[in-house]
């Protein structure tokens, strides 16, 4: 169908896409690799930009974030780690739970449920934000990892996902599992959980980027610096001038590298997961 | 015998659903309600023993609506929304398109296309910032073709248009797999028919690409839409709202009355606004995907 000729124009249009997606990244990692200050000022105003030549290759600008004292950014990294894997792994819980009772028994007001969670879909966080902080200070939860953890737990839209997927399994599973003297409990935990790893990965995809990317609610919880997490480290960073720009795409390649890494180690379950995520709205 | 596992049942599912309701309850509805709540009250977020806080009435609505701020932050946000939807969409439809042709290497284009959209957008926002920087590349290349150099995110007419090409290079991947979907759910009968009764690529995708696409189009549209709606971070970092308020949001508009000037009631009412905002935008999709079932 298609000539070679348009074959050939297609593929230079994709390699021109390639270059436009991939240039600010090769920015980011090229000056964060530049040991010279001078060189990356004179650099930033040309295309040498976007190119690091092998002889330049310094970790000059990542020795010194790590020993400032002012901007903790190991410190941040613990705390993001903390706060994205306690939302994901108890928040699978909680939320693949509530999916399993409402898509595998029949109770009362059931649909009820339902429709409440479908309908909090919609409500978005930065409504919210401001009574929850209320509430949160009302504790005594401001500058706490668990003000940045708990109140993200339950998430209707990845209880929707779990629940589409419970749905569309055969019943026939919980019947055997009930005349083989199991408990809803072990049904749910040995049968319909390993059924649904590429559901737990969706999830745990979508929640992950959506609270390592966090940065409303941290800013208004968060004063101090040992409790940031990485993305508020990055943005007080930024904002403190002068800009250093080298330190500043180095902590800018810290905070990315973990996301790329597993990104390009679970590549399918991003792309499934984004498609996964359209649904929503 | 049925009734009773029923009733059995009904016990076992509100314990296994206890932690999620409990959960959803204290931390989404109950913000909820209270924001409307709070909206008619003139709760500070430091709270003082001597001034208790007491019912306002509508003031809190009347104020953003009479007081320039929230109006001139709804429009650009509005405008923001108008301009990076279009954009974002289209962008991802050409790439989702061109990984749909038979170009060599599809997956691995398909997985670098797809980069921007897992980077935080503060470290895009800081990338950008260097790009758009008086010293930075965009003026260097401005200047190769003897214009600028400008002060990107300073200039009044420049801001907005500096922020809308940023977020679509972060976001268009996101429009690009659910396009990708979409186009793979369309019959190859069609456009072999088509290509049959001679017509031309160019037809072929106009009536037959398009159309078959039209409940992917809403859904990215409206889901593009609310997610410009929320459009906070990379303004934040990057302009402050300004020059002259052209990028404030309303996101920023919650943020600064109601937390940094302390004004809880005001950016509630703030907050009530923008939810019905985004709620009115969902129900336009869900109207319109009710349509398309109606028609046979």
């Amino acid at each position: 169908m298609t000539t070679s000729s348009e074959k050939l124009i297609l593929n230079v249009i994709a390699i021109v896409v390639a270059a436009l997606v991939l240039a600010p990244l090769m920015l980011m990692f090229a000056t964060a690799f530049k040991g010279d200050q001078q060189q990356i000022l004179r650099d930033l105003g040309n295309a040498n930009a976007f190119w690091i030549w092998p002889a330049d290759i310094s970790i000059a600008n990542f020795r010194s974030i790590f020993s400032s004292t002012a901007f903790p950014i190991l410190t941040y990294l613990k705390n993001s780690a903390i706060i994205v894997l306690s939302i994901v792994v108890i928040g699978i819980f909680v939320n693949s739970l509530a999916a399993f009772a409402l898509a595998r028994m029949t109770f009362l007001g059931r649909d009820w449920v339902i429709a409440i969670i479908l309908a909090l879909i919609i409500i978005p966080m930065e409504s919210v934000a401001l009574p929850l902080l209320l509430m949160v200070a009302k504790v005594g939860g401001v500058n706490t990892l668990s003000a940045q953890i708990v109140p993200f737990l339950a998430h209707p839209f990845s209880i929707y996902i779990f629940y589409q997927f419970f749905s569309s399994l055969p019943k026939d599973l919980d019947e055997a599992a009930y005349v083989a003297g199991a408990s809803r409990l072990r049904t749910y935990w040995s049968v319909i959980m390993p059924l649904s790893l590429p559901t737990i990965a969706t999830v745990a995809i979508l929640q992950s980027l959506e609270y390592y990317t966090a940065y409303l609610w941290p800013v208004m919880i968060v004063q101090d610096a040992t409790k940031r997490p990485m993305s508020l480290g990055l943005a007080q960073f930024f904002s403190t001038p002068p800009p250093i720009w080298g330190e500043i795409m180095a902590f800018s390649v810290l905070m990315s590298l973990p996301v790329l890494v597993i990104y390009f180690a679970f590549q399918r379950w991003f792309i499934q997961s984004t498609i996964g995520s359209g649904i929503k709205g | 015998m049925a009734s009773i596992r029923l009733k059995r049942d009904t016990k076992t599912a509100y314990l296994i659903l206890m932690p999620a309701l409990g959960f959803i309850g204290l931390f989404i509805l109950v913000p909820f309600l209270l924001s409307g709540i709070l909206s008619f009250t003139d709760q500070r977020l430091l709270s003082n023993a001597n001034v208790p806080t007491s019912f306002v009435g509508l003031r809190n609505y009347i104020r953003l609506l009479q007081g320039g701020d929230f109006l001139n932050a709804l429009f650009r946000t509005a405008t923001f929304a108008v301009l990076v939807t279009p954009l974002q969409c289209a962008m991802g439809l050409g790439a989702a398109l061109l990984i749909n042709s038979n170009i060599m290497f599809r997956n691995a284009f398909r997985g670098i296309y797809f980069l921007p959209t897992i980077m935080s957008m503060v470290v895009v926002a800081v990338i950008w910032a260097s790009l758009y920087q008086r010293e930075g590349f965009f003026n260097y290349a401005a200047g190769a073709v003897g214009i600028g150099p400008y002060d990107w995110l300073q200039n009044s007419w420049l801001a907005m248009p500096a922020l809308v090409v940023m977020s679509a290079w972060q976001g268009f991947p996101f429009q690009m797999i659910v396009y990708l979907a979409g186009l793979q759910g369309i019959s190859k009968d069609l456009f072999e028919a088509a290509d049959i009764e001679g017509a031309s690529r160019w037809q072929s995708f106009w009536n037959i690409t398009m159309p078959s696409l039209r409940n992917t189009h809403i859904l990215v549209l409206v889901t593009t839409t609310i997610f410009a709606f929320k459009l906070f971070t990379q303004v934040q970092l990057l302009t402050q709202g300004g020059p002259l308020g052209v990028t404030d949001t309303l996101v920023r508009i919650i943020y600064m009355t109601g937390f940094r000037e302390g004004k809880v009631g005001i950016g509630a009412a703030a907050a009530v606004m923008f939810f019905i905002i985004v709620l009115a935008i969902s129900l336009v999709q869900r109207r319109l995907l009710r349509e398309e079932r109606a028609i046979p």
